[in-house]
């Protein structure tokens, strides 16, 4: 096997040239280190929060808003007012459809003596939690009738039941939120969709909130919202009214297959024009139906300061490598001798130059492994920053696996030139006793 | 110094003298625009916030909205914090610079207008928010205390009410005016009358654009209690740690339904608020740091493979006369050369890179005094790191090297 002895030779070379080969392993070592820390920090952030799932999950935006500030073509609000939202989940089009919006409140401990303490809610429809796969550790979510009946149920998250309930089933138990009682219907297994993709206003990274329960019983309950909330026109009443001219609420859909959101989209026109006619809207129809991942696209989701990152670590690697062309060039060089003695005993060009690209593969692998650690070290730092999404860096499997290719692939690349070179150094030359 | 004679010489190492000068071309251009960044980001956060933020702490308050006597809660809070020792002022308010929520309108300058002249961010809060937050009025005066109103009250009126709007807001809507008497809508049922221009006092958060940072106003609303209301102190810098807790044990952790949600100095709140951009900062300053250290490494590796390629040549220049300066002096004329290759191409380079920086990530032109910056580090690295295989060379015996075997 070729490929041993090439590597046995490659070890001799690099016991003999100890600082040249050291020198050129940790400058792979850096470039790879810091190129995996930013890669795998903006894989974890762009990737896909709904897999399976998003190509047939959309979000839904319409055009109310009023004569104001009206540019022909221009993106609709963001977000639904509660009128419409309403409406296009009572006319059910699509295969599953939820409203949605973010809220917050006290909840107020049973035991006596115990403080109470502030959590994020979220208040949706029904269909919430078999659209977004949420997982659920006990019980379930709560039906269309319960919506419709303005239930007075809940779900709640792990942490949450953990807290309040210590181990014990939640299920059927009582919550108090800001002073109002609601029966756990069902508690969460651990759930971080990545980013927080179904209501970005509340934390692109953000943890998941830790109570849901229905729209209309918050309404009902006049429960405190969260996020942003747009209003135009007359303000002459509350903004959360059902007819108050304000944005805040976001609206999914989901289909079985992705080709029906085309007749959907139709809907949504038929239901703005309808809108028109009847004197609440003032634009004419206006609709957007983006699946998840254009809707994060849209919504910049990424900061710009990671992409930044990451490509300053990749033009690192790449001067990095470039380093490593140079000194491979000079080590394979200063071998001259030792090449000419070798292809005067028969070995091929081919063969000086597999020889020599094997060599620098294997600076390439220790390179890698240096790298890893580097990178291992780079996300415990990224870990230790106060950003929302500082927790989730992390290696895993395929990032591990994507380090070694880059590393053994870059290393090899950068020894094309030097091996080439090698390859055609001429043996008589170098065979004269001087 | 002849060059013509260097150069002919690197004609026969052509590839590792293209090596350095790419490698050298690269670093300069990558440093070049690292220093502008982080002086960018450093000029970022450096901006004046219009408020004394040395002086002040902050407590954030939730709890649900409908509350019996919120006014009455909330005076009762004020009188309380204003009587702990070290408060020289105590005010609430709605938002505060570095808070990230905020509250926006559209102004405009006529009743009919449809596009709004610009976008503003509403400060509403107690009748001692300016002197708590320590803002300068350039023009006008503060609100009188009958000029405030109730939140309700405000929605239904037709009157002109007083407003007061920072001097950026005066000069957007009219140029080297300050704006003074003039009158603003906020939707055409509301006319405002600017009673007052501020200095400077920034919006919450940078979502409008960061070139509307400047832009807020503060209405003479007496603001119902909201979920998220701040209660904001004014004391001595090296008083703010044990106020605020005095503070907090005064309001009670859940006293009327309301939960202390947050307790921080506004220094603080700054320093959360820019933490990604020193974060940024310091990872340019790593990377910078790494790529010089990088490059000297490449060049003392490739400066000593070369001069062990040219023993011979240099132990014939010793034999005929050279002296150990004049080798040295050589070899530091080469890299000098190769520096000021590399640095030509690193410029380009570097205007190349600022104009994708400058489309993709909202980053203004590189300025000239930089790249003087960058050929300098790059011109004294390159001689250090040539220096130590330049004097193995020069120490090289002309006898040794003119030997055959």
């Amino acid at each position: 096997m070729r490929v041993f002895y090439y590597l046995e030779l490659a070890l001799r070379s690099f016991r003999r040239n100890r600082v040249l080969t050291a020198l050129m392993v940790l400058a792979i070592a850096l470039g790879i280190g810091t190129s995996m820390t930013t890669l795998t920090v903006l894989y974890i952030l762009a990737g896909d929060p709904l897999p399976g799932k998003s190509d047939r999950t959309f979000y839904v935006q319409l055009d109310a808003e009023g004569k104001e500030n009206y540019q022909p073509g221009g993106e609709p609000n963001v977000q639904l007012t509660r009128a419409d939202a309403e409406a296009l989940l009572r006319a059910r089009r699509a295969d599953a459809q939820a409203m949605m919006t973010g809220g917050e409140g006290a909840i107020q401990p049973s035991e006596a003596g115990r403080e109470p303490f502030h959590v994020d809610v979220r208040y949706t429809s029904a269909d919430f939690f078999s659209m977004f796969d949420v997982p659920f550790a006990r019980g379930a979510g709560w039906t269309e009738r319960e919506d419709e009946a303005r239930a007075r149920v809940a779900v709640i998250s792990k942490q949450l039941a953990e807290k309040l309930f210590a181990g014990s089933d939640a299920v059927g138990r009582t919550i108090r939120l800001d002073q109002h009682e609601l029966v756990v219907s069902g508690v969460l297994d651990a759930w971080r969709p990545t980013p927080h993709f179904y209501d970005l206003f509340t934390g692109a990274y953000e943890q998941a909130e830790q109570v849901f329960l229905p729209f209309s019983t918050s309404r009902d309950l006049d429960l405190e919202r969260m996020g942003n909330i747009d209003c135009w026109g007359e303000q002459s009443m509350t903004p959360t009214a059902l007819v108050a001219p304000c944005a805040w609420i976001q609206f999914w859909v989901q289909f079985e297959h992705r080709d029906q959101a085309a007749a959907y989209r139709d809907f949504l026109v038929h239901y703005s024009e309808q809108q028109h006619e009847s004197g609440r809207f003032v634009r004419p129809p206006n609709v957007r139906l983006r699946n998840v991942m254009e809707w994060l696209d849209e919504g910049k989701v990424v900061p710009s300061d990671v992409r930044l990152q990451t490509w300053l670590a990749f033009a690192f690697l790449a001067v990095c490598l470039l380093n490593t062309v140079g000194l491979l060039l000079a080590k394979f060089l200063r071998r001259s001798q030792e090449i000419g003695v070798r292809r005067a005993l028969g070995a091929s060009r081919r063969a000086i130059f597999v020889q020599f690209l094997v060599e620098a593969g294997s600076v390439g692998l220790v390179g890698g492994v240096l790298g890893l650690g580097l990178a291992w070290l780079g996300l415990w730092a990224v870990r230790q920053q106060p950003q929302d999404y500082a927790s989730l860096a992390a290696l895993d499997p395929s990032m591990l696996a994507v380090t070694f290719v880059l590393a053994v692939a870059s290393s090899c690349a950068a020894g094309l030139l030097p091996a080439w070179r090698a390859a055609h150094v001429t043996p008589a030359l170098q065979l004269k006793s001087q | 110094m002849d060059f013509f004679p260097i150069l002919a010489a690197l004609r026969r190492h052509r590839t590792a003298a293209v090596l350095i000068i790419l490698e050298i071309a690269f670093t300069c251009a990558m440093v070049s625009n690292a220093v502008f960044l982080i002086s960018e980001r450093l000029r970022r956060m450096d901006r004046a916030s219009g408020i004394a933020e040395r002086e002040l702490v902050r407590i954030q308050v939730t709890g649900p909205g409908r509350q019996e006597n919120a006014q009455a809660v909330t005076q009762e809070d004020l009188a309380r914090l204003s009587g702990i020792p070290g408060v020289r002022s105590a005010a609430s308010s709605r938002q505060l610079p570095f808070g990230n929520s905020s509250w926006n309108s559209g102004l405009t300058v006529a009743p009919d207008q449809l596009h709004a002249s610009l976008n503003a961010s509403n400060y509403v809060g107690s009748e001692t928010l300016f002197e708590t937050l320590g803002v300068r009025l350039v023009a006008g005066r503060d609100f009188t205390r009958d000029e405030y109103i109730d939140e309700e009250a405000a929605l239904q009126s037709t009157a002109t009410l007083p407003i007061i709007v920072t001097r950026a807001v005066s000069e957007r809507l009219w140029p080297g005016e300050n704006g003074l008497g003039r009158i603003v809508y906020m939707g055409p049922g509301h006319p405002l009358r600017i009673v007052g221009v501020l200095e400077q006092l920034v919006r919450p958060n940078e979502l409008r654009g960061i070139g509307d940072f400047e832009l807020s106003v503060v209405l003479p609303v007496r603001e119902k209690y909201k979920p998220n209301d701040n209660y904001v102190l004014r004391v001595d810098p090296e008083r703010r740690a044990e106020v605020l807790a005095a503070a907090v044990a005064a309001l009670g952790h859940s006293r009327h339904n309301r939960l202390i949600l947050k307790q921080q100095t506004l220094e603080e709140m700054k320093n959360e608020y820019y933490r990604a951009d020193r974060g940024m900062a310091w990872l340019l300053v790593s990377v910078c740091a790494a790529l010089l250290i990088i490059t000297a490494l490449g060049i003392v590796g490739l400066a000593s493979f070369w001069v062990q390629q040219r023993t011979r040549p240099i132990g014939i220049r010793r034999a005929l006369g050279a002296t150990r300066g004049q080798i040295l002096r050589y070899f530091q004329a080469e890299n000098f050369l190769l520096a000021t290759m590399g640095i030509a191409l690193g410029m380009l380079l570097a205007y190349g890179i600022n104009q994708l920086l400058m489309q993709r990530y909202e980053l203004g032109r590189l300025p000239a005094q930089y790249l003087p910056i960058g050929a300098l580090s790059l011109w004294i690295l390159g001689q250090l790191a040539v220096l130590g295989p330049a004097l193995r060379a020069a120490s090289v015996p002309p006898a040794v090297a003119t030997r055959t075997v």
